[in-house]
């Protein structure tokens, strides 16, 4: 791996530690006193804790946004029991409820992996419900529109759906990068750009418009669409390339340069930009990634759910997606658990309603909580902090353990901030 | 004599094994201007924040018009009558003067938060009559983003004295001010001397203090190193004057200079040459040239362009004319990145802000600016973990760094520690032209050496070093020429050897060369 003739692309580093880097660690770490085993011990405890940590807010916050959402479901007449019961038994209680449970996942994953990406970058992309709608409308247009042998189309219509909402989001990372324009006001202008031209393309005398269809493409041909995985239901194939998706980002993120130059422009632009990290261009870089992979949950939609492009389809999956990644810490394992999540409420939504007389509502009022207590998660774990402190005052004997709770302040808030003051920053 | 309006005995206050002050005895008299001399780091801006409430000393006594008091917060000793002007504004643009004044100043009740009518009538009838009392000539109707800077700076006084404060902390009033207002801000200040206030003034500027106080005390390292009364007769310029300003140099920097290891003299050819540089703002055709082997420090009291260079250096301000030339290339062209390659190393002034990222762990860290390419990154597509782990592990064993594994944040480290990895990443480059920014700030005396020593190694390999420090006591230890920075050029320069302290502060507050103030 390493090397001591020059290789094309390489950094200036001191010669004497490129020779103790070729050496594996157990020799190298020499004065410190720490064997390699110790060091990867010591780096799995740090790690496991941080997760430990995750897990616990994630938990706190849905349990606290639950609890806050009981007032109102006594008020419109149910109870918790009932609530719950029809609530888990539309999204867990049956195969098909399962799968229903994973379609309403999908989008949900999709985008807040793609809010995730340009927030690890400090960029706050609300423009996520545009690239959405116009990569949708773009693998419908290409779907329904081109020839091509099934499998290819298929590749076709998604590869088509990820250019446009990359392209989509490529407006804003240019008016961000060289004018200091703030993304949060373009992109959600972007957003009414694209759910207006979405809607002129496919009414009625519009360009795309479906002659049998109503605000509409015509139908993709079947064999280009994203194959149903379990037979009976609407799950598709769309669930591989949302895990295809978690996995490439994590690679992305975490084992690339690409990524890691993402990361800290996030963490601290003007040290990023000191060490030599040129910023417009990892904005635009991000942006493009971002605005990708939301195209490519429009595509997914499109090719998975309904085979063909309706005008409106999306629910607000964009805005959701904002409360999916920072529910999920902006981990993408963790906004696969935080999909999960409003994926099960979603599912239940209409049980909820038909069991539990629970208006469907009744489920973003609970997203809504979600992301109120997110935001307040420092707050929360401020207060949780002080209980704990308070309350276990008396109990000296106790003092060894170490606190369970994750440190107060979390990246989110710090993310969010990032976000907004990043014009100072160019 | 007259009765002192604060006295502080024996305040001690230390942070782990650093004092920030030591059996510091002050006492200010009544209606008088006090200066606060010292450099930084000496224990000034502690000191004041005691005074301020905002800091609770370890051990001291603190008297206020005779009477014992202790402050729990600035809100406390706002109520004794002290006042602070930060150096940073906290005046609100879009606000009226008056309205500035009044902000946060409500009912403290709760009814009357709500019920009680904003009187901005009143508000601004005070405003006007404690402006025309002092002389300050303030509108209570201007917007403060509409006003001049030393203007904002005598509404900030102004915002002090509303709530009723007799003494006045300013920390550095006149650092942002030209000439002019600063003339100006003298007026009120006498003004205010004479109404009855007391006055302390923390400062750089030799000539400003000599002109003001009444008595000022030095401190160095925590400690009281002297306490001058300032006679009528050095106020005025004069031989006095100028005997007096070498004293209270000598006392700030120390009176001992270090001794200095025999170096030998190396001829090598210049590493870093720079020709008329001008950024437009605040470098004004700087011409500066550091050999291979040496080791220049620049100093000159900050905000004179320090700042700016570095950043015109490593790439990331606009040059309006110049050369800079690296190894007798030019660089002027080159991205930050392309000047690491080419052999310049950073360590930045300002850890937090532009050398870590506080929410990364340690080898994250340790890695900037080593991401692209080989050994890491052989690929883009691949960015080893496992490499910059053990890289991190080598640099933390290089500088002796204590952290408790190579993926703890950052964060976790104490400063020191945190300034010990940014001085081993920046040597890791193999740098032909260090800028080292005051490395040394927030260390204590053994890792102080310890980068002492790097960047002495560095030398000694045939590199050059650009020190940025403010400590001379660190200037005399390891620079080989000194050169002196005001108004963004370089206004003087000396062999260590021949250095003369007296000369070096005369050059630094422009005694010697600008009419007297």
């Amino acid at each position: 791996m390493t090397s001591t003739q020059s290789p094309p692309r390489r950094s200036r580093l001191d010669n004497e530690l490129r020779a103790q880097l070729a050496v594996p660690s157990r020799l190298s770490a020499g004065g410190r006193g720490g064997t390699g085993f110790g060091t990867f011990l010591a780096s799995l405890g740090g790690t496991s804790r941080s997760v430990t940590a995750k897990i616990v807010s994630f938990a706190v916050t849905i349990a606290v946004a639950l609890i806050a959402a009981l007032p109102i479901v006594y008020l419109s007449g149910s109870n918790a029991q009932v609530a719950l019961q029809a609530l888990i038994g539309g999204s867990w209680g049956s195969p098909q409820a399962v799968a229903e449970t994973f379609v309403q996942t999908i989008p949900l994953l999709i985008t807040g992996l793609a809010v995730a990406l340009a927030f690890h970058g400090g960029i706050f992309n609300i423009g996520v419900e545009g690239q959405l709608i116009i990569g949708a409308l773009a693998a419908g247009i290409v779907g329904a529109t081109q020839h091509l042998p099934g499998s290819l189309l298929l590749l076709a219509s998604l590869a088509s759906g990820m250019i446009a909402g990359a392209l989509w989001a490529l407006i804003p990372a240019l008016l961000k990068a060289y004018r200091g324009v703030h993304e949060v006001v373009t992109t959600i202008m972007m957003n009414y750009i694209a759910i207006n031209i979405s809607t002129f393309a496919v009414t009625t005398g519009g360009p795309f418009a479906a002659k049998t269809q109503p605000s509409a493409t015509e139908k993709v041909p079947l064999d280009a669409q994203l194959p149903v995985i379990t037979p009976g239901t609407r799950l598709h194939a769309g669930l591989f390339i949302a895990i295809a998706v978690i996995v490439i980002l994590m690679w992305v993120l975490y084992r690339t340069p690409a990524g890691f130059r993402l990361r800290l422009m996030g963490a601290n632009p003007q040290a990023a930009a000191a060490t030599g990290i040129s910023l417009p261009r990892t904005m635009i870089t991000a942006m493009l990634g971002s605005g990708a992979i939301a195209g490519l949950a429009g595509a997914v939609q499109v090719l998975g759910v309904y085979g063909r492009y309706f005008d409106g389809f999306s629910p607000g999956y964009g805005y959701s997606a904002i409360a999916v990644a920072l529910l999920g810490a902006l981990s993408p394992v963790g906004i696969a658990a935080a999909a999960l999540f409003f994926g099960t409420l979603d599912a239940g939504a209409v049980q909820l309603q038909a069991v539990a007389g629970i208006s469907r509502e009744m489920v973003s009022v609970v997203s809504g909580l979600v992301v109120a207590f997110v935001a307040a998660q420092p707050a929360i774990f401020r207060l949780l902090h002080h209980l704990q402190r308070t309350v276990l005052a008396g109990r000296t004997a106790r003092r060894a353990a170490a606190p369970v709770l994750p440190p107060p302040i979390n990246g989110d808030n710090d993310l969010i901030s990032a976000g907004l003051d990043n014009k100072e920053v160019l | 004599m007259r009765s002192a309006a604060v006295r502080l005995v024996d305040i001690s206050k230390s942070y782990g094994d650093v004092w920030a002050n030591k059996d510091i005895s002050l006492t200010v008299e009544e209606a008088s201007i006090h200066g606060l001399l010292g450099e930084n780091g000496a224990g000034k801006s502690t000191l004041m924040k005691i005074l301020f409430g905002m800091v609770s000393p370890d051990s001291g006594l603190l008297e206020v018009n005779g009477q014992p008091a202790a402050f729990r917060s600035s809100a406390d000793a706002l109520e004794h009558g002290i006042g602070m002007v930060q150096q940073h504004f906290s005046l609100i643009g879009t606000f009226t003067v008056a309205e500035n004044l009044i902000l946060g100043r409500g009912s403290q009740s709760f009814g009357g938060r709500w019920v009680k009518r904003l009187d901005l009538k009143a508000a601004a009838q005070r405003t006007r009559e404690l402006s025309d009392r002092f002389g300050f000539g303030i509108d209570p109707f201007a917007l403060c983003h509409d006003l001049s800077v030393g203007a904002r700076q005598k509404v900030e006084i102004l915002k002090a004295l509303w709530g009723g404060a007799t003494t006045l902390v300013l920390d550095e009033p006149t650092a942002a001010l030209s000439p002019p207002e600063a003339e100006e801000l003298y007026e009120v200040l006498e003004r205010l001397r004479r109404e009855g206030t007391t006055v302390i003034l923390i400062s750089h500027k030799l000539p400003e203090v000599m002109r003001l106080c009444d008595r000022v005390t030095v401190l160095r390292d925590g400690a009281v190193v002297g306490d001058r009364e300032i006679a009528l007769a050095a106020r005025r310029p004069g031989g006095q004057r100028a005997a007096m300003e070498a004293d209270l140099v000598q006392l700030m920097i120390g009176r001992e200079r270090p001794v200095v290891s025999q170096r030998a003299p190396r001829d090598l050819p210049p590493v870093l040459s720079i020709r008329e540089l001008s950024d437009g703002k605040r470098i004004d055709g700087l011409d500066l040239t550091v050999n291979g082997g040496e080791i220049l420090a620049i100093v000159g009291v900050e905000g004179n362009g320090q700042s700016e260079l570095v950043e015109l250096l490593i790439g990331q301000r606009k040059r309006i004319s110049g050369a800079v030339e690296l190894d007798g290339t030019d660089i002027t062209a080159l991205s930050t990145k392309q000047r690491f390659d080419k052999g310049l190393a950073h360590i930045a002034e300002d850890r937090h802000a532009s050398a870590i990222a506080d929410s990364m762990s340690l080898t994250d860290n340790a890695s900037f600016g080593f991401i692209d390419g080989a050994p890491f990154a052989p690929t883009p597509f691949w960015l080893s973990r496992r490499l910059r782990s053990r890289f991190a592990a080598l640099l933390v064993a290089r500088q002796n760094v204590r952290a408790s594994s190579p993926d703890a944040l950052i964060e976790s480290l104490s400063g020191g520690n945190q300034q010990k990895l940014v001085v081993a990443r920046e040597l890791a480059r193999a740098p032909r032209l260090m800028i080292a920014a005051q490395p040394t700030r927030g260390l204590d005396i053994a890792s102080t050496t310890a980068v002492h020593e790097a960047l002495l190694a560095l030398r000694d390999r045939g590199s050059a070093v650009l020190l940025l420090s403010l400590d001379l006591t660190e200037v005399f230890t390891v620079a080989d020429r000194i050169a002196v920075i005001r108004g963004g050029r370089i206004v003087g320069e000396s062999p260590i050897a021949t250095a003369d302290a007296t000369q070096i502060g005369q050059w630094m507050s422009g005694a010697a060369s600008k009419e007297p103030v």
